[in-house]
């Protein structure tokens, strides 16, 4: 069992804090993504994890052992870095096999697993190849090979999609998670790209500035975000914020900009005169002559299969609404908006936290 | 070769010459000249004899005067040209001068000598390598003898001074410690003492550890230089850290990682230093003067030295072996040159 449990972990470089204490628990078999911002930590955890990074603080749980004090090389784990990090002078064989050569594995075995992981990634035309005569996705896929060519116990990921061209980051996309499927191994993998998260992830925790800001399955973090940031950080693109304040008696909220809509009194816990923060996805946003909150058009993307309005209200709040099929809207234009209420998520503005009552679903 | 002929005459001009043509091929004339004269001088010179060493105003071929097979002598006489009196145009040899007198033979009738006066006499003369300045070498000196230890020292100093060199740099780019900083200004601050400042202490220090006159004691006080260390560490500061990660969940051990990682890829860097250090150690001569007394120690360095004594210098010795001294470096360094460019090129970071 590889299950990876932190706890309380903690990372500080003389006075300044980098990790501040998170607890996260992996399931065995589980594909979990740290997804956050640069500079958020997520990759000095993942070395934590991996035992590149010593850690300031707390405990780091692989399978059922603590593996604070264990080198790098003894936890079981292998490790795909964002700059591939092969070894240049190396053929792509050489690269695969060294792992095992240094664990003393027989030059038969070696040739086999090579073999094997070579063929199952499709590199194995380039097994004489030097990295530099390999194409970004080549290299990629060398990259993940030395990984699973040493049947680690867990897979850490560094960002290793992040050199990659769009297309071939979507492929890419689906080969790791095919992998993950094949190998049924605990796979932690980090990225900045909340799609990546959404689409590989069994669970992804978003951190922030070293916290851990919520664990969980992909479309739990997106239906019910805890905070603003995180529902600001899951989706594409961005959840509207309007901020205004709450007339608990006539269930709504008053907008900054003066206009008046109502809001979803199950549910959420607010009280009058509380200042929120509504939070509504540009999907549930739509156009409607007598809406009652006006936008002016500022910009307009036309996709040909769906649409995306972005505008803002008099105190210049951006809103963007998403249109399936193409509209005709202009710069400049005023246009009513609807709000699907039933998609409506409030937060406190102080704490940023949301209002929805725990357990409503 | 066509491509070597183009290449040798390529000019900016179309047709006609431009102005920067005269400039750079008569900057690189110039330059070529400066660089290879005094090569080609030395080369020239090692193969004249003594005689015409000593000849004013000096000549740039190697030239001899030549003899000729008279009957009943031994050895052949020096020949000349009669350029005045009766036997003008004739070629003879001659057998004995003195008081601006000689004493001549005409080689078809060797019976007879006939006198003459010096200024009568033209010399015949042909160009002619005088080899025996090399064989000399061999059967005079012991030249077998300095070469090895010449050779000893440069090969077994370099391949000590890599180990120590890429050793320290590894530690001093890539390992994170108290005081790695400190460390390193000492050891640049070194280069800031001249050898001279050291070289009594040196001296002291050899001698009590008993390498005084050994070949070792002119290898290890130059195993660490200041300038190999930088040079390494700043190359290496530019392998990625992922590399090393990477090998470390390979589960590589440390040295294992310096073996397989660090030194193939600081390859170019270490090539350089080994042309550099291969240099430093042929042409070394002070600190071989100071260590090394005994003849049979003798670096090639020291055996040229000898050659030039207080009142008499033995140029045709010298200047053989000064020609045989250059060389292996001029091989080495033909060979290795590539390096030192794209070494250097790629030291400054990608």
């Amino acid at each position: 069992m590889a299950r990876v449990e932190l706890k309380q972990v903690k990372k500080s470089y003389g006075s300044v804090e980098v990790i501040k204490g998170i607890d996260l628990d992996i399931q065995h078999g589980e594909f979990c993504v740290f997804v956050g911002p640069s500079g958020c930590g997520k990759s000095t955890l993942l070395r934590m994890i991996s035992g590149l990074e010593p850690i300031s603080g707390g405990d780091v749980v692989i399978g059922d052992e603590v593996v604070n004090d264990i080198a790098a090389a003894d936890r079981g784990l292998a490790m795909v870095f964002q700059s591939y990090a092969l070894y240049p002078h190396m053929s792509v064989r050489q690269n695969l096999s060294f792992g095992l050569e240094n664990i003393g594995t027989s030059k038969s075995e070696i040739s086999e697993k090579v073999g094997q992981v070579s063929a199952m990634l499709q590199i194995d035309k380039l097994l004489d190849r030097k990295p530099k005569d390999l194409s970004g996705g080549q290299r990629q896929r060398v990259a993940i090979g030395r990984a699973v060519v040493r049947e680690p116990r867990v897979f850490l990921f560094d960002e290793p999609l992040s050199n990659l061209d769009a297309e071939l980051r979507v492929d890419m996309r689906g080969e790791i998670t095919a992998l993950h499927r094949r190998l049924g191994n605990t796979m932690i993998y980090v990225t900045h790209d909340q799609v990546e998260a959404m689409t590989m992830a069994d669970k992804i925790a978003v951190l922030r500035l070293g916290e851990l800001e919520q664990f969980g399955r992909p479309l739990d973090l997106y239906n019910q975000p805890c905070n603003v940031f995180v529902a600001g950080f899951i989706g594409s693109p961005k959840m509207n914020f309007l901020k205004g304040k709450v007339d608990a008696d006539r269930g709504s909220v008053t907008l900054v900009t003066g206009e008046v809509m109502a809001i979803p009194t199950e549910g959420f816990s607010h009280q009058s005169g509380e200042e929120v923060t509504v939070g509504i996805r540009p999907n549930s946003v739509s156009l409607s002559e007598d809406g009652p909150v006006k936008i002016e058009v500022r910009s307009v993307e036309q996709l040909g299969g769906e649409s995306y309005v972005y505008g803002s209200l008099k105190d210049g709040t951006q809103v963007t609404v998403h249109l399936s099929g193409q509209i005709s809207a202009q710069v400049g234009q005023t246009l009513g908006i609807d709000l699907d209420l039933s998609n409506v998520h409030l937060f406190d503005s102080n704490s940023g936290l949301t209002l929805r009552a725990p357990n409503t679903e | 070769m066509a491509r070597v002929f183009s290449f040798l005459t390529a000019t900016r001009g179309k047709g006609r010459l431009h102005w920067t043509d005269w400039v750079s091929y008569s900057y690189l004339i110039i330059g070529i000249f400066l660089m290879f004269g005094p090569v080609i001088w030395l080369v020239l010179s090692s193969f004249k004899t003594a005689n015409e060493l000593d000849r004013f105003p000096p000549r740039f071929l190697p030239y001899a005067q030549e003899t000729v097979e008279v009957d009943g002598f031994e050895d052949p006489l020096l020949a000349f040209t009669v350029i005045d009196g009766d036997l003008t145009g004739e070629v003879v040899g001659q057998t004995r001068r003195a008081a601006g007198r000689a004493e001549i033979i005409v080689p078809s009738n060797p019976d007879e000598r006939i006198r003459v006066t010096v200024d009568q006499l033209e010399p015949i003369e042909g160009i002619s390598f005088a080899t025996e300045n090399y064989t000399d070498l061999f059967e005079r000196f012991n030249f077998l003898r300095f070469f090895w230890n010449s050779t000893f020292i440069t090969v077994t100093a370099t391949l000590l001074m890599l180990l120590v060199n890429s050793m320290a740099a590894f530690a001093l780019s890539k390992y994170e410690f108290k005081g790695r900083t400190s460390v390193l200004l000492i050891v640049i601050g070194t280069l800031m003492i001249p050898q001279t400042v050291v070289l009594v202490p040196l001296f002291l220090i050899v001698t009590e550890l008993g390498m005084f006159n050994s070949l070792w004691g002119v290898i290890i006080p130059g195993a660490a230089t200041p300038t190999g260390v930088f040079l390494l560490r700043q190359y290496m500061i530019t392998i990625p850290d992922e590399i090393l990660d990477a090998a470390r969940m390979d589960k590589a051990s440390e040295w294992k990682i310096f073996w397989r990682i660090i030194i193939p890829l600081s390859a170019p860097a270490i090539a350089v230093l080994a042309i550099l250090a291969i240099m430093w150690r042929w042409n070394d001569f002070l600190w071989p003067l100071i260590v090394l007394t005994r003849t049979e120690n003798f670096t090639l360095q020291l055996a040229l030295n000898s050659f030039q004594g207080e009142l008499q210098t033995d140029w045709t010795s010298l200047l053989a072996m000064t020609v045989l001294t250059l060389l292996p470096i001029a091989a080495v360094f033909m060979f290795l040159q590539k390096y030192i460019a794209t070494g250097i090129a790629s030291t400054g970071g990608k």
